[in-house]
């Protein structure tokens, strides 16, 4: 059994950090992530952790200081945000690419311009091609829990990939929470200890890491990554529930709430879905027939599992906290749309563009997006396919 | 009673007012913070100049992010480190326009150290006030490259080990060695005299963009009371007895020939 303990979501992380004790953390501060590096310092100093601990100059270097502990044998977490998270941009790919099995929490917030130091998922949502997986935190206990299982899942000899830790930026970070924080030993147990595969200076087997690879072999490189991603799909499932095994919670891709008969569905990520729950149980008490499809997993994306999820469902809002410029969307919209048309699923999907740079979402445009579901599943189309929630105009 | 005559005060000579190039938005610097007297001091200069009109600063990210709001000029809000980039592009096309950067420790000698050497690397002709008081204040007191050693921050909480935390960086003499550096000085501005000789320098700095020199850049060691966990009169003290020393002041690079290096 965990003790609990008040905790903000970056001391919290902090605190998994220290349990896990990687043995590389390169980082860089910054807003709203600076706790939990400033937090993981102190354990360092205090000799609370084995970690080499790199003060490096920007978050460029810090990925790739990252990159090449993880490939050189180590277990390796950082944290970052925002403006720090688009500077290792470059490194992102580089990371998934060469396998490396870096966790990175992320304390989302918004990319400039004009800057801004608050919440949205502008940041993580730009970097979903790179190839990192990506779970998304409801809250402080999730993050928590969540860069424990990231490091599981990341280093599966079937899975081999680094992983994003998403929280939401202030709403998350800085937020008490009563957490569960779970034994040392438990957690120590849990993550296991590191085995690297092929780590460098194998004498015997002499490897370059990262060469040239031009037309003649990086597509089938590329493919070979590509196979991936369903084995670490498998992963986050076995690994949460597991979790929920040894810790009694457990986790899977989706979160699904009241969705089992829900004819008005709203998709959503991170902090917001806590939200929507109490709007769900409100509007369940009056009969209304409402839920709420979480997405835990961004990346594997869990396109047939969310088909299979909406089987009753009559319209669905989508709650997207990134805008897709220029694609006349927000970034989960298109993912959602996708899959429920590639699972043969004929549901109008309405995309509510909310919460940019830190605009907070209230109660009230909750209920209004339940509110005009209700006729978009009675005519069956949408009126407004994107609409932007909370926005003057 | 004597009742103040208003045509009698039109007639004093005001000795002492904000300059027209600062705005009349209020600080919200930490109490005994030095930004507000390098803030003011580069206001003077551009009063001085005459140059208010077309200027254009760069502010960076750190605490001075606020900068625009106080200078009454056009300002341009830049990435994290970027602001010596930033500068360039709008020197390259509007080569009239008299163009400084205004950044701190953190963001020019940590995430943007390369843009300022290369920027000064390329002679560009612009000017930067690099304001040194050897800590990240706006993410609350993380280390800095500039850092003293032993210094204790948030992340550094038992001091700053060199063996760990490695060597402070020390930028005049870095940039000193670069060909393009029209003029380079370091200054503290901390007893009133070194205040004037800051203000003089700043001058200078801004001089050598109206003669088309090159790059120029003057380091104001400055105070955190803050984050050095110091009183505004410890923090000045430390100022002069530990950065000081690390940080010798000095003109290093003149381009009328007349540097008289470290002092």
């Amino acid at each position: 059994m965990g003790k609990l303990r008040p905790m903000e979501g970056n001391e919290a992380i902090a605190e998994a950090m220290r349990q896990i004790n990687p043995d590389v953390v390169a980082a860089y501060p910054i807003t709203p992530s600076t706790e939990a590096v400033q937090i993981f310092a102190r354990f360092v100093a205090d000799g609370q952790v084995d970690t080499n601990y790199v003060a490096v100059e920007s978050e460029h270097s810090a990925m790739s200081a990252c990159i090449a502990a993880s490939l050189a044998g180590g277990r390796v977490m950082n944290v970052t945000a925002s403006q720090g998270l688009a500077l290792m941009w470059e490194m992102l790919y580089i990371a998934a690419s060469l396998r490396s099995t870096v966790v990175l929490s992320v304390a989302n917030r918004a990319l400039s311009g004009n800057i801004n130091i608050h919440c949205d998922h502008s940041d993580a949502m730009g970097a979903r091609d790179a190839g990192w997986l990506q779970l998304y935190g409801e809250n402080v206990q999730e993050a928590y829990d969540n860069a424990i299982q990231a490091v599981v899942i990341a280093e599966r000899e079937d899975v081999r990939l680094p992983v994003m830790n998403c929280y939401d930026g202030f709403l998350v970070s800085h937020s008490y929470e009563l957490l569960e924080v779970e034994e040392d030993e438990a957690v120590r147990e849990f993550v296991g200890p590191y085995k690297p595969v092929r780590p460098l200076l194998d004498v015997q087997n002499p490897y370059t890491i990262g060469p040239l690879d031009l037309y003649d072999f990086y597509h089938e490189h590329k493919r070979s990554q590509w196979e991936a991603y369903r084995p670490a799909k498998q992963a986050v499932i076995e690994v949460g529930k597991a979790f929920g095994e040894r810790f009694g919670r457990s986790y899977g891709l989706l979160e699904p709430y009241f969705l089992d008969d829900a004819e008005l569905v709203i998709v959503a990520l991170g902090s917001t879905a806590g939200i929507v729950k109490d709007i769900v149980e409100q509007r369940r008490e009056g009969g209304e027939r409402v839920g709420l499809l979480k997405i835990r997993s961004f990346r594997p994306f869990p396109a047939e599992e969310i088909a299979d999820a909406l089987g009753s469902a009559r319209a669905l809002a989508v709650m997207d906290r990134a805008a897709g410029f220029g694609s006349g969307f927000g970034t989960l919209y298109p993912e959602v749309a996708a899959a429920l048309y590639a699972g043969g699923k004929q549901v109008p999907v309405v995309d509510y563009i909310y919460g940019l740079g830190g605009r907070m979402v209230l109660p009230e445009e909750i209920h209004q997006v339940y509110n005009e579901l209700a006729p978009v599943a009675a005519s069956g189309h949408p009126e407004q396919l994107t609409r932007w929630l909370g926005v003057r105009e | 009673m004597s009742a103040v005559n208003e045509a009698d005060l039109r007639e004093l000579e005001p000795l002492y007012t904000r300059p027209e190039s600062l705005t009349e938005t209020p600080m919200r610097y930490c109490p005994a913070c030095t930004h507000g007297t390098a803030h003011r001091l580069v206001a003077e200069v551009l009063d001085e100049l005459g140059v208010r009109e077309r200027t254009v600063a760069v502010a960076s990210v750190g605490c001075s992010v606020y900068a625009y709001e106080y200078f009454n000029c056009d300002c341009v809000q830049a990435a994290h480190g970027r602001a010596p980039a930033v500068a360039t592009g709008i020197k390259r096309v509007r080569p009239d326009s008299v163009v400084f950067t205004y950044q701190g420790d953190g963001d020019l000698a940590s995430i943007g150290l390369a843009e300022v050497i290369h920027a000064a690397a390329r002679a560009e002709n612009i000017t930067v006030i690099f304001i040194n008081n050897a800590v990240f204040g706006m993410t609350q007191g993380q280390m800095a490259p500039t850092s003293l050693p032993g210094q204790v921050t948030t992340t550094t909480p038992r001091g700053r080990s060199v063996e760990q935390g490695g060597h402070p960086l020390r930028v005049c003499e870095l940039l000193r060695e670069v060909e393009g550096v029209a003029y380079l000085a370091r200054r503290a501005l901390g007893a009133p005299r070194q205040v004037r000789a800051a203000r003089k320098a700043i001058h200078k700095a801004f001089e050598a963009q109206l003669e088309g020199a090159g790059f120029a850049l003057v380091e104001l060691l400055s105070i955190c009371p803050t984050f050095w966990h110091k009183s505004p009169l410890e923090a000045l003290k430390h100022l002069e007895q530990a950065m000081v020393p690390y940080y010798p002041l000095g003109e290093y690079v003149d381009w009328r020939g007349s540097a008289g290096g470290e002092e």
